[in-house]
């Protein structure tokens, strides 16, 4: 029998406290701390690093000098000494210095668009939940009416009207990552407004955007973290996908996403090109994951009498 | 026929549905149980044995009705199934092959030619092939009605394109005519010495009248008359087999007139339309021929013994668009600037990497002695003088352009290349590359709604008109808002002369007033980069890539070797 | 009686959904530019005229949505533009199968490895399985398929020679390709899973069966099992209908003839009715599938049930 009607009535009193709480039990988890810092340091590395002086141009070919190995010196044949730090791509181009422009654009994108395919989701799906009825019905509905339009087809017409612009692509990768997140938070909502806790909350009088925002979203907040986790890299591909259609970033610039599907196609012949980009991808959403496993810990209300 | 797991009856998707999916089950489960050591006789081995062609074929046909195909991939099946009045020779482009018509004549001018048809070419039901039947399909195909979106290939005859547009109705009025049997009369707009060159063209194929009407009316443009079963063709196979993005088979045609000497007994052409995928199945054996090779796997292939990569010359042309009506590249100087700021040496050998040529005029040098003009060159300097006679000091001063490119990586490898070389030559800043989706990007070059566009031309048959009729005022093709009345009154003289070396000086004056005002940026000329099985005989490289079929054999390397 | 009212109104619901979908998707379709009679070499105008009118489209499109919706009722989904002489009801008939076998094979595949996953990393929570089983999870969610889908080719195909690399009939490739799906799908269920399972295990009712003795495995599959697969099922509906309806990167690293390749050929052609068809096709796998998951989720967990 759950037992949150106690700590239920506990967090609107000490709501300010529940965010120093939750930062004190985080920083006891060595993983998680050491996952931020790391993503610290990618986001400082990624937007500051290139404005340093001496870190080569990303968009600087050297045809003459493409797939170069790491760590190599070269000189061009425009007479230009070119040395490279993780190597070159098939254009001559800096790989490292590509991956630090690629991964402006890639977190910018992999965090708004979660932001706001996490804050429709979250609340539409609770909303949904927890009203249930004719409302819920219609709601569900929609998504699903969501789910089945043909995408590409709406970012072709999108693009085609409003040309390539950077709040487009985050509407339309934030219009399709939150519909599943919605169907998650609905599935917990309901199973949760049945609880003690919730009818309590009702008997105390409460309205219901109070108990939709004070009770039930914390308390999914463990599914939703997880499936926040799993949206990022799903945005981040989307983007490159999107790319090709004409919408977000054009060549010569790169993403993170559209490095590694440039890496794909060329892996045979230069595994560098994916290695690298992918490296580092897959070191950023490890960091994300673990931080995002401690948070969960530190922020479920559940957890804190363990 | 052996089971043919997927047509479209209730039963058969059944049958598909547990067939593949239990062999699929049990080759999983042994090798699980580490049961699979030995090696299987490769896809490609049985074929050859069996005398079957595997090819990669690019892409999934639109249609396989020669009058409503235009991609290439989609003539390549329809070369196996149907035949024409004259046909590719397999081993050189510039002569012909006698394929219906045994022979051929014309008149002084060559405005006038007499087809004689053989009397043994049979359709694949035994009915004979005739002068009629040819009337027939040059009909259909320029008939309004019929909507061919190639017809205008047809438009050499005497009021074709009159007829086409609606502008007569009568078809007698055509220059076609059956004069019995077996002989037919093409009266041509005008001289037309390469005539034999063009009826080579799929567009030119002829139909069976009775197939086509009991399937619906002659012009209903797509009704199931082309399917296996019902598609009745004159050529040296006919088609048994068409399954969307699978494959599509075509055997041996009992009833074609020179089925004694067709070698293969069959061919499977494959729609794989990525090249990555493609070059795998023909490292895995599946496949004798790649339609096309990934860039970046080019080298490895070529430092290979006995490689398998072909490199040939192809009649085709890697160019950029300008749209002269807009600003900057409405200027002529600024397009020069551009064009000769364009190191194409290092495209062809860094990015393009396919033994292709660098194009310093429009026309490759290969159209049967036609000699392009040499104008442009890379010459950073000139580049830079005419950057300022365009009226910018310096490259910043560019206002912004762009290049847009059709989604690929092979495009934009080379537009960044580009790009970088007119930042580097001339300091132009803010030129900006944008992907577009096909469609997106044709209508957006229709539209005129660009300043600069990747375009590539592959000629229809070997002659320069085929490169240069499209930039005359008005072109559908044309597409960059460039009209020069010189040039139109050029290529209309040209279209004149019947003598061909006169007729190609008068089209190489005009090319090189295209190429002094530079609508166009030419960049390079095609090559066809492919994987061939070496069980594959009598495979020649050819100019048109047209390859007829039923000279081409399958015999096993190694035996041969013995 | 709750049940069946709940079941036709349910059934009433996704009709209208449906007819929504296929109504907006018809119009949108139109807007696209390009249209499908667009070439690379030019069309001249006259013949794209021409070729409208075959195919109906010169009339008003209000008249072509009420004869599009006439001949739907019967079951017909209309000419395809960019594979003539076929229907689009033929197209998805033979692509169908081919997903659906790849579809199917795949989520096999995905809950055979990702539930036991992702419970047993929630048993064994922050201990180095735990982080190994995650680490591997995650890196099935970083690497796309677009390079999975490659690799496995090149190992399992061209190194081993365990299966073929491409291509449908008489080739074990979708093999290959179900695996892809599989792993991919795997690593956000095993996930899920383990996110989920922790969230129930440190309910009270769970601390109870453990503190009344009864078997850890016990405790795991038969008490805490039934409410931590909740999330999973929810994000199983739409993966489910995304499965069957077809891949496009695996079916086109594996050159298989399925759905997916059509959905993506389909609008790229601007083939208005295959468009139409296929996103029909999809609309009905989502709604069916969403409303089992509905009945799923009220099954594995009563409290969902309570509507009112």
């Amino acid at each position: 029998m759950p037992a949150d009607s106690q700590t239920a009535p506990a967090t609107i009193e000490k709501g300010t406290s529940l965010g120093r709480d939750a930062w004190f039990r985080l920083r006891k988890n060595h993983l998680a701390m050491a996952s931020l810092w790391f993503f610290v340091v990618v986001v400082l590395l990624c937007f500051f690093l290139p404005l340093v002086p001496g870190i080569p141009d990303p968009n600087v070919t050297h045809p003459d000098l493409q797939s170069m190995a790491a760590f190599s010196k070269a000189t061009s044949m425009e007479g230009q000494e070119v040395s490279y730090l993780l190597g070159s791509d098939h254009l001559g181009r800096d790989i490292f210095s590509r991956m630090l422009y690629g991964g402006r654009i890639s977190l910018a994108v992999g965090f708004l668009a979660t932001f706001v395919s996490l804050t429709i989701g979250v609340i539409y799906g609770a909303v949904s939940g927890f009203i249930g009825g004719r409302l819920d019905s219609v709601m569900m509905r929609i998504v699903d009416i969501l789910y089945a339009l043909p995408f590409m087809i709406i970012v072709i017409i999108l693009t085609t009207y409003f040309g390539n612009q950077l709040w487009l692509l985050f509407v339309c990768i934030g219009a399709v990552e939150w519909l599943t997140m919605s169907r998650i938070v609905r599935g917990q909502v309901r199973s949760l407004k049945g609880q003690e806790f919730i009818e309590a909350a009702r008997s105390l009088g409460l309205t219901n955007w109070r108990i939709i925002f004070r009770h039930l979203i914390p308390n999914t907040v463990g599914p939703v973290i997880i499936y926040t986790t799993l949206t990022v890299p799903a945005v981040m591909r989307l983007e490159a996908i999107l790319s090709f259609l004409g919408l977000g970033v054009q060549p010569p610039d790169a993403s993170w996403g559209s490095l590694i599907k440039e890496g794909a196609d060329r892996m045979a012949s230069d595994p560098g090109l994916l290695v690298y980009p992918a490296i580092i991808f897959g070191m950023t959403l490890f960091s994300l994951n673990f931080l995002g496993d401690g948070l969960r810990d530190a922020l479920d209300p559940k957890s804190s009498k363990d | 026929m052996p089971r043919s797991p997927r047509h479209p009856t209730r039963q058969g998707q059944l049958t598909t549905m547990t067939l593949p999916g239990l062999r699929g089950w049990v080759i999983a489960a042994l090798v699980v149980a580490g049961l699979t050591s030995c090696r299987r006789e490769s896809k490609v081995d049985v074929a050859t044995r069996e005398k079957i062609l595997l090819l990669g074929n690019g892409g999934e046909p639109k249609a396989l009705d020669p009058h409503i195909v235009s991609s290439v991939g989609d003539s390549n099946i329809l070369r196996a199934t149907f035949e024409g009045l004259v046909t590719y020779h397999p081993e050189n482009d510039m002569l012909h092959e006698p394929g219906v018509a045994e022979r051929w004549e014309a008149n002084a001018d060559f405005s006038e030619w007499r087809f004689f048809l053989r009397k043994n070419a049979k359709w694949s039901n035994g009915d004979p092939v005739t002068a009629h039947d040819f009337v027939y399909s040059f009909n259909r195909i320029l008939h309004p009605k019929m909507a061919g979106p190639y017809a205008s290939m047809l438009y050499f005859l005497k009021n074709g394109e009159a007829f086409n547009k609606g502008k007569i109705e009568d078809f007698s009025l055509v220059g076609v005519k059956a004069i019995n049997d077996f002989e037919l009369l093409c009266t041509l707009e005008s001289p037309a010495p390469y005539f034999p060159d063009v009826v080579k063209h799929t567009t030119w194929l002829p139909v069976h009248k009775a197939t086509i009407e009991k399937f619906g009316a002659m012009t209903d443009s797509y009704t199931e008359w082309q399917k296996p079963g019902n598609q009745v063709s004159n050529g040296a196979f006919m088609l048994t087999e068409w399954r969307i993005n699978d494959q599509i088979k075509v055997r041996r045609n009992p009833h074609y007139w020179d089925a004694a000497n067709v070698k293969p007994n069959g061919i499977n052409f494959y729609p794989i339309d990525n090249n990555f995928t493609e070059e795998k199945a023909f490292r895995n054996g599946l496949i004798h021929y790649t339609y096309t090779t990934p860039e970046n796997l080019i080298e490895g292939y070529r430092n290979q013994e006995n490689t398998p990569l072909r490199i040939e010359t192809y009649n085709g042309s890697y160019f950029f668009r300008c749209n002269v009506t807009r600003p900057p590249t409405d200027n002529a100087d600024f397009r020069r600037a551009l064009a000769y700021a364009v190191n194409r040496e290092i495209i062809v050998k860094y990015v393009t990497r396919g033994g292709q040529q660098p194009a310093y005029g429009f026309t490759p040098p290969s159209e049967g002695g036609y000699d392009p003009p040499n104008v442009i060159s890379y010459d950073p300097d000139k580049a830079r003088e005419y950057l300022k006679k365009a009226g910018y000091a310096s490259g910043a001063e560019v206002p912004e352009f762009s290049i847009i490119i059709n989604t690929s990586e092979a495009h934009k490898s080379i537009a960044v290349a580009i790009q970088d070389m007119w930042k580097k030559t001339l300091g132009i800043e803010k030129v900006k590359i944008e992907n577009q989706e096909w469609k997106v990007f044709q209508q957006t070059v229709l539209d005129l709604k660009y300043d600069a566009s990747r375009a590539g031309w592959i000629g229809d048959y070997v002659d320069p008109n085929t490169f240069l009729s499209m930039w005359t005022t008005g072109d559908s093709n044309n597409n960059t808002g460039w009209s020069n009345s010189d040039y139109d009154r050029l290529m209309k003289e040209s279209a004149l002369i019947s003598e061909t070396a006169k007729r190609y000086e008068k089209m190489a004056e005009a090319e090189a007033i295209l190429l002094v005002q530079v609508p166009v940026l030419p960049l390079y000329w095609y090559t066809r980069v492919y994987l061939l099985h070496p069980d594959v005989k009598n495979w020649h490289p050819l100019l048109l890539d047209n390859h007829p079929y039923k000279h081409i054999d399958l015999k096993p390397a190694e035996e041969e070797a013995k | 009686m709750e049940t069946l009212r709940y079941v036709v109104s349910r059934f009433l619901q996704s009709l209208f959904a449906l007819l929504c979908i296929i109504t907006i998707t018809f119009f949108l379709a139109r807007l696209a530019p390009g249209g499908p009679f667009l070439d690379e070499k030019a069309v001249p105008e006259h013949l794209i005229e021409q070729m409208k009118r075959n195919y109906g489209f010169d009339k008003p499109l209000p008249v072509q949505y009420g004869l599009y919706l006439g001949r739907l009722i019967q079951g017909d989904l209309g000419p395809s533009l960019g594979n003539k002489g076929f229907t689009v009801n033929e197209v998805i008939a033979e692509g169908f199968p081919v997903s659906f076998m790849l579809g199917i094979s795949g989520l096999v595949i995905a809950l055979l490895i990702g539930i036991p996953v992702g419970v047993f990393a929630a048993a064994k929570r922050n201990t180095m399985i735990d982080y190994g089983l995650m680490t591997l999870a995650m890196l099935g969610i970083c690497l796309p398929t677009f390079v999975i889908a490659p690799l496995l080719g090149e190992i399992f195909a061209l190194k081993l020679g365990w299966f073929d690399v491409a291509l449908w009939e008489d080739s074990s490739a979708w093999v290959l390709g179900a695996v892809t799906l599989g792993l991919y799908y795997s690593a956000y269920i095993a996930r899920l899973t383990r996110g989920s399972m922790l969230d129930v295990l440190s309910q009270d009712y769970i601390r109870t069966a453990r503190a009344k003795g009864v078997a850890p495995i016990k405790v795991l599959f038969k008490h805490a099992f039934r409410g931590g697969i909740t999330p999973v099922v929810a994000f199983l509906g739409p993966a489910l209908a995304g499965l069957i309806g077809g891949s496009f990167v695996v079916e086109s690293v594996f050159g298989l003839p399925g759905l997916g390749q059509h959905f993506i050929k389909a609008a790229t052609n601007r083939d208005y009715w295959l468009i139409n068809g296929t996103v029909t096709v999809f609309a009905v796998l989502i709604l069916v599938m969403n409303f089992l998951v509905d009945i799923l989720q009220g099954w594995l967990d009563p409290r969902t049930r309570t509507v009112k």
